[in-house]
């Protein structure tokens, strides 16, 4: 296949960056091509640059998002990081009731490793509000259904057995106890206002690395207001608030979780319970 | 260096996770079967054994029940990779006291996370 032309490329670039934040280097362009595969498929065409006409266009209302869907990366795994992730649970699974927001869920694995753990800690299970931006990737999460090779990155076996049960087609779906915890909804970090109430805990993994600068700090601000004034984020290996947001700060309480700075206006507050 | 034994029947499935292993820094070894597996082990120790379930001579689940019963100065970890992927089968092998189990056909992101989870990558 010949290379991507760099009209196209900016043509689709610019469409995921209005839409989601995400934005792929202009050297990394080589991915549109892999990921419109498909698309290009389900329309008969040839080439990009067709569908690339085609959106312009604006006849198919719903071309840009099922483009927006097939460029996001939606890489990962049950239990991905699984020390941070378990030293999160840990830090709040005393608590109850318990609040947790999984910001970027994609197909689902994140939510459902948080219940697994949760429910093996044996405390209350918590609320856990599952989102993502994709709707492709939050109705698979729904589903809760993992191919063969899906469920076996990252899931030990001793977890499969425990909490999925064989489906069609060697795939495997999750028990009912685990999918009831969690609340899935489509939702743009960008765009959307955080789903009503405090957390204890949010994940935001992998995703803030593809933000433009400006980008990353207002989502970490409103992660941060979605936080309870004693709530943890946990970000993806190699992501930080240091130097991107002044109201987050490292917690002493377990590696890769962020904390609140307090607020000059909530001192003379007292806060009660957790 | 890590070590690895492979047990399988297939020269195929062999050579294929032979392939993935050096590339994960494996230095690996081969049986055809539980019998040559469990011959192998009483010289040397692997780190960890993957296990096919149905060969002839000895089956997978022959071979750990014998390799159980084996004195040995450690215990190797052991991962079933095998096409027997029903439920009944998987918990079988947990009872017998596999650590892991990689259902086949598998590719290297999965082999390579199960050698993470059971600690030996
Ligand atoms: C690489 S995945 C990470 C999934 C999971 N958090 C993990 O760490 O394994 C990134 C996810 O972020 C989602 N995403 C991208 N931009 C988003 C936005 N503006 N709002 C919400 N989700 C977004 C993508 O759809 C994708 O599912």
């Amino acid at each position: 296949m010949a290379g991507i032309d760099s009209g196209s490329a900016r043509v689709f670039a610019a469409l995921l960056e209005a839409r989601t934040g995400q934005r792929i280097a202009v050297g990394r362009s080589w991915r549109f091509e892999a990921a419109l595969g498909p698309l290009l498929q389900a329309h008969s065409l040839d080439r990009v640059d067709q569908l690339a006409a085609r959106l312009i266009e604006g006849k198919d209302k719903q071309l840009a998002d099922r483009i927006v869907d097939a460029l996001l990366n939606q890489e990962t795994s049950f239990f991905r990081d699984a020390g941070v992730i378990e030293g999160a649970v840990e830090a709040v699974a005393d608590r109850a009731p318990l609040r947790v927001w999984c910001a970027a869920c994609a197909t689902g694995q994140e939510p459902l490793s948080l219940a697994m753990l949760f429910a093996e800690a044996g405390g209350t299970m918590p609320e856990i509000v599952a989102t993502d931006v994709s709707s492709a990737a939050i109705s698979r999460a729904r589903e809760g259904t993992y191919s063969q090779f899906e469920i076996q990155r990252g899931l030990p076996v001793r977890r499969m057995v425990s909490w999925f049960e064989p489906a069609a087609d060697n795939h495997w779906r999750a028990s009912a106890t685990l999918l009831g915890a969690i609340h899935y909804r489509r939702h743009n970090l960008i765009a959307d206002v955080p789903p009503i109430g405090e957390f204890d805990l949010i994940l935001c993994r992998n995703l803030l690395f593809y933000f433009a600068p400006h980008q990353r700090e207002q989502v970490l601000a409103r992660l941060a207001g979605a936080l309870k004034p004693d709530g943890f984020l946990l970000l993806g290996a190699g992501e930080t608030v240091i130097g991107q947001s002044e109201r987050l700060r490292p917690s002493a309480r377990a590696r890769g979780l962020y904390e609140r700075v307090p607020d000059p206006a909530d001192s003379n507050r007292v806060y009660t319970g957790r | 260096m890590k070590t690895c034994l492979i047990v399988d029947d297939s020269k195929v499935i062999r050579k294929v996770a032979r392939h993935i292993l050096e590339a994960l820094d494996f230095s690996v070894s081969e049986a055809g079967d539980g019998r040559e597996a469990l011959t192998h082990c009483r010289q040397t120790v692997p780190d960890v054994i993957l296990l096919d379930w149905n060969m002839p001579v000895m089956s997978g689940m022959e071979f750990l029940r014998a390799l159980g019963e084996e004195p040995m100065p450690r215990r190797p970890k052991v991962v079933f990779c095998t096409t027997e992927n029903g439920m009944a089968h998987i918990r079988a092998a947990i009872e017998a006291g596999a650590d892991e189990y990689v259902m086949k056909p598998f590719d290297r992101e999965t082999l390579h996370s199960k050698l993470q989870i059971v600690g030996v990558a």
